[in-house]
């Protein structure tokens, strides 16, 4: 081959490794949503795996919400007393918490704890033939370990929104009634005064996506990951990095169609 | 002779540019006790990946008593899987399980036993390969790579499968466990009557369960006999290996 075409063949070989990998990962998510929303069920694990994921993430969710919220209620003042704006405080903080911050940083603390700690479990199992013996025993890997951990995030990461946007909330009253001089009963009244129920959903919606990102690139990156200690340790690195940036690109994504169907 | 219970033809592998099966023409009888020997990284344990369904060779046909096993799906497999046993390298227990749970496992989640009536079997199972009831409820991780071994062994025989693969089920463990290990095989593939197909490097394990030999060496089976015959098999490599020795015609793998 004449040398002046070298860089075109590394350049096509580069993209058509990039291709193969993402078809892959397009053909392993949806095998996985397809076995999630078919039968059969195994209602033990997905039990099993919503008290993992959901409950077991309270207390830091619920940690990252109140300091989040606190945060927002003390630069909105600063930055409010600019132009006279102080009052709306309350308003602010809650919309941007329901609409925002409630669910990414739901996301972004679970892409840390579930995602990768799904694909370092999964990995595990994987170089130790555990994932071998699921399927000559005729368990599928998918409808047994995968589908599960999908529909538990999923079911359970709105759960933790809702929690998250109330402790959040309560983050800003906080220091809304004890550092900014705001009356209790004043602030709880704007906060709920223009807050539509749309904020909310538009909130649940997104964490529900959030929820499926984390547990498939758990998956993913678990199923696929090679032998050894450093193998599953860089399927935990690479799930969670992943479930990060999908998650903010697809809360972009989504609050533009949220913009768009007045949502 | 009847049907085989498991025949390869032609099965070749490769990953990227490293052909692993080069062709494999093996077959097993029902009943029949068949080791294969090779050297590290012959490609054994792919061999019998291929053969369980848990890889999909690039060429060649496996047949599970007449039925291709790459081809079947669904209901048929799982019917065709649930008379083939698998003991893992590494017995490949589930952590998150009990023993008990282990053991049962395709009892309580495939043929869906009440549980009280699943870990009555596993601990019956469990007696089998010399385990008490007391262990039956601890976690994989409680117990020795010997009692593990002899767990796996429990959950592949628990639905008396016809068909039981080995991947070196002594390597890793004292010889007097060891050989503890082979009794159990001998003892229980006796009494189900089933076929077996085992991987070992261990000889003094292939001359303990084998009736025959075959022998793996560069993706073909090179040598195939009576387990009587290992030792005046007329074939340098056989003889190499059996004898454990660096000169011959087989390198090292390193
Ligand atoms: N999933 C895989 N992807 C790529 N290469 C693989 C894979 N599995 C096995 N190989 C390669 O196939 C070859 C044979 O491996 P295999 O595990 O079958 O050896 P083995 O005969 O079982 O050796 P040992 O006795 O050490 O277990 C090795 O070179 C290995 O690198
Ligand atoms: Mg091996």
């Amino acid at each position: 081959m004449p040398l002046l075409l070298r860089p075109f063949q590394l350049l096509g070989s580069a993209v058509l490794g990039v291709l193969r990998a993402l078809g892959h990962l397009v053909m392993f998510c949806g095998s996985v949503l397809w076995s999630a929303i078919t039968p059969r069920w195994y209602f033990g694990e997905i039990g099993r795996q919503m008290v993992r994921i959901g409950f077991y993430s309270l207390p830091v969710v619920g940690l990252a919400a109140v300091f989040i919220g606190a945060a927002l209620a003390l630069n909105i003042y600063v930055g409010g007393a600019r132009f006279n704006a102080e009052q709306f405080v309350p308003t602010i903080v809650v919309l941007g918490i329901t609409r925002e911050l409630g669910p990414v940083i739901t996301g972004l603390m679970l892409a840390g704890r579930v995602s990768a700690g799904i694909a370092a479990e999964v990995g595990a199992m994987r170089v130790t033939e555990q994932i071998d013996a699921l399927t000559t025993l005729s368990a599928s890997p998918k409808r047994y370990l995968y589908a599960p951990r999908l529909i538990a995030a999923v079911l359970t990461l709105p759960l933790l929104v809702v929690v998250a946007d109330i402790i959040g909330v309560a983050g800003g009253w906080l220091v809304g009634v004890n550092s900014l001089g705001f009356d209790s009963v004043v602030y709880l009244r704007n906060t709920l005064d223009f807050l539509e129920m749309s904020d909310v959903t538009a909130g649940l919606i997104k964490s529900g996506v959030f929820g499926a990102i984390i547990a498939l690139m758990g998956c993913y990156y678990g199923d696929r990951s090679q032998a050894g200690a450093t193998g599953v340790g860089r399927a935990a690195t690479l799930s969670m990095v992943s479930a990060a940036v999908l998650v903010l690109a697809s809360n972009y994504v989504l609050s533009t169609l949220f913009v768009e169907f007045g949502l | 002779m009847s049907v085989p219970i498991l025949e390869l033809k032609g099965v070749e592998k490769r990953f990227g540019g490293n052909q692993v099966l080069r062709g494999v023409d093996l077959d097993v009888a029902s009943a029949t006790s068949l080791v294969v020997i090779g050297g590290s990284g012959s490609g054994k344990s792919v061999m019998l990946k291929n053969a369980l369904g848990l890889m999909i060779p690039d060429a060649g046909q496996i047949l599970f008593d007449g039925q291709d096993v790459t081809r079947s799906q669904g209901k048929d497999r799982d019917r065709m899987r649930a008379r083939i046993g698998m003991l893992f390298q590494s017995a490949a227990l589930f952590d998150s399980l009990r023993v008990w749970e282990n053991v049962a496992f395709r009892l309580v989640q495939v043929d869906r036993l009440r549980r009280k009536e699943a870990k009555a079997r596993a601990i019956e199972t469990l007696r089998k390969v010399r385990l008490g009831p007391d262990v039956a409820d601890l976690y994989p991780a409680e117990i020795s790579g010997g009692m593990q071994k002899r767990v796996g062994l429990a959950r592949a025989i628990i639905s008396q499968p016809e068909l039981i693969f080995f991947d070196e089920p002594t390597t890793g463990l004292d010889p007097i466990t060891a050989d503890a290990i082979n009794d159990l095989i001998v003892e229980q593939v006796e009494a189900l009557g089933a076929a077996t197909v085992s991987i070992t490097h261990d000889m003094a394990s292939a001359r303990k369960i084998a009736d025959e030999i075959a022998m793996l060496f560069e993706g073909k089976i090179i040598w195939r006999g009576a387990a009587s015959d290992v030792d005046v098999s007329g074939n340098p490599y056989v003889e190499q290996f059996v004898q454990g020795l660096a000169e011959g015609p087989i390198q090292p793998g390193f």
